[in-house]
């Protein structure tokens, strides 16, 4: 589908005007094909593809369908493929400049020491160029840079297929239906990140298969973004605020931006960092860990309230949507 | 910019519906956008005008529902209506707020004619 105008035209060819016209060669679209040898009229070629005579009561069709819900199962795909291959991917969200790629390439390098042998690919998300990209590539960390063109989010089949290229330079090759269950010796845990669009509005409604959403906020963005672009940190799992080098430079308040992000999403995590410094790099690699599911000890025993607390917020959120559920079956 | 994609979804949605119910003439679209989706209705109204000429959106009645956001509070114990993520619960001004409700995107269903 074209992202730009949603037409199922996915020719290189296919203008984007004010009236949507598809290029005359397309003709299998039409409604009526014209056989140019004699004129005659093919009625049957368009979406139809019927004709019943003597129906002629209006007749209504029940659909109930998500409209997303095509992205929705490519993303669910994508989460099998991911989960069968070990992969954690992660779905990197900010407004343009807030750092994304400057992290990646940080955190690329501390992995290299912190978890050596580990795995990781990145999948770039921008309009135009490849500069993103090469800036991974640099690090020796294989990269895919998806161009959007004038598209304004990443979405699930074009993670797809971005993946597909990552794992078709493995040195496993896959046919193109190979099944789930089989074990890579590998497999053991690698990291996918995939940096979205820099946009804080579109990417919150696209499922790209991601086992959780990122929200990286620089400190010279101001504090009362979450309030402002709330879908976008409502679906993040953890909020990253970068740039704290700068803090004594600009007037950003810290605890009123982990307040207004609490606001709109009760149970977001939060780290502060410096990815040009290090500083807070490794809580970050710590929260990555915890991410692929390397369980480990604490040396210090948590704090068990607040274990117990977020456990409890967990439950009342799984609760609200049981009952949710509860009363739209009741209500059916 | 996305409610674009968003109409091509839903473009999508009903030409696979007519190949499979076999209908010639759409007549009317109800649709569902909560006030909670992250959807602007009168973006997606437009997109869908602007996508309609030429498909079998064209001439189609397109109404678009808007349901309330709710959300379950914590604080009371209820659950409450809210217009946008990050409002305070009406009942007690907390913000420990969970959404339950107006968050569908979808289509619920169509008229079609077959002549």
């Amino acid at each position: 589908m074209c992202v730009v105008c949603g037409c199922a035209d996915n020719s290189a060819q296919h203008v984007h005007g004010h009236r949507h016209e598809h290029p005359p060669a397309d003709a299998a679209e039409a409604p009526v094909r014209v056989n140019p040898a004699n004129g005659d009229l093919h009625f049957g070629a368009g979406a139809a593809r019927v004709s019943v005579p003597g129906m002629s009561q209006a007749r209504a069709i029940k659909l109930e369908t998500d409209i997303l819900g095509a992205n929705n199962r490519v993303a669910q795909q994508n989460r099998a493929h991911f989960e069968a291959h070990g992969v954690t991917a992660l779905n990197l969200v900010s407004s343009p400049g807030s750092g994304k790629t400057t992290l990646l390439c940080a955190t690329i390098e501390a992995l290299k020491t912190h978890a050596p042998g580990l795995h990781v690919a990145v999948i770039e998300g921008d309009q135009q160029t490849s500069f993103d990209a090469d800036r991974i590539r640099a690090t020796g960390a294989p990269a895919i840079q998806v161009n959007t063109g004038k598209g304004c989010h990443l979405d699930a089949p074009m993670v797809s297929e971005a993946f597909a290229q990552l794992h078709s330079h493995d040195h496993h090759d896959h046919g193109p239906g190979h099944s789930h269950d089989h074990h890579h010796h590998d497999d053991a845990h690698s990291l996918l990140f995939i940096e979205n669009v820099g946009n804080l509005v579109c990417p919150a409604v696209w499922d790209l298969g991601e086992a959780a959403k990122v929200a990286i906020l620089s400190v010279t963005e101001g504090e009362d973004k979450p309030l402002k672009y709330p879908d976008m940190f409502a679906a993040s799992q953890l909020m990253i605020l970068n740039k704290t080098d700068l803090l004594p430079h600009v007037k950003f308040d810290v605890a009123r931006c982990i307040e207004l992000a609490r606001r709109v999403n009760p149970a977001i995590e939060i780290l502060q960092l410096s990815a040009t410094t290090g500083e807070g790099m490794d809580a970050w690699l710590h929260w990555l860990d915890h991410a692929m599911g390397h369980g480990h000890h604490h040396h210090e025993e948590p704090d068990a309230e607040a274990v117990l607390r977020q456990r409890v917020q967990q439950l009342e959120a799984e609760l609200a949507q049981a009952r949710a559920a509860l009363s739209v079956d009741a209500a059916l | 910019m996305h409610e674009a994609s968003l109409a091509g979804g839903v473009l999508q949605l009903v030409e696979d519906t007519a190949v499979s119910e076999g209908f010639s003439r759409l007549l009317s679209l109800r649709l569902e956008a909560g006030q909670l989706a992250g959807v602007d209705v009168r973006a997606l109204r437009f997109a869908l005008e602007s996508l309609a000429p030429g498909t079998v959106l064209d001439g189609a009645l397109i109404e678009i529902e808007e349901p309330p956001g709710q959300a379950w509070c914590m604080g009371c114990g209820q659950t409450v209506a809210i217009a946008h993520r990050g409002d305070a619960c009406p009942a007690c001004g907390g913000y420990q707020l969970q959404p339950t409700g107006g968050m569908e995107l979808r289509v619920i269903d169509m008229q079609v004619s077959d002549d």
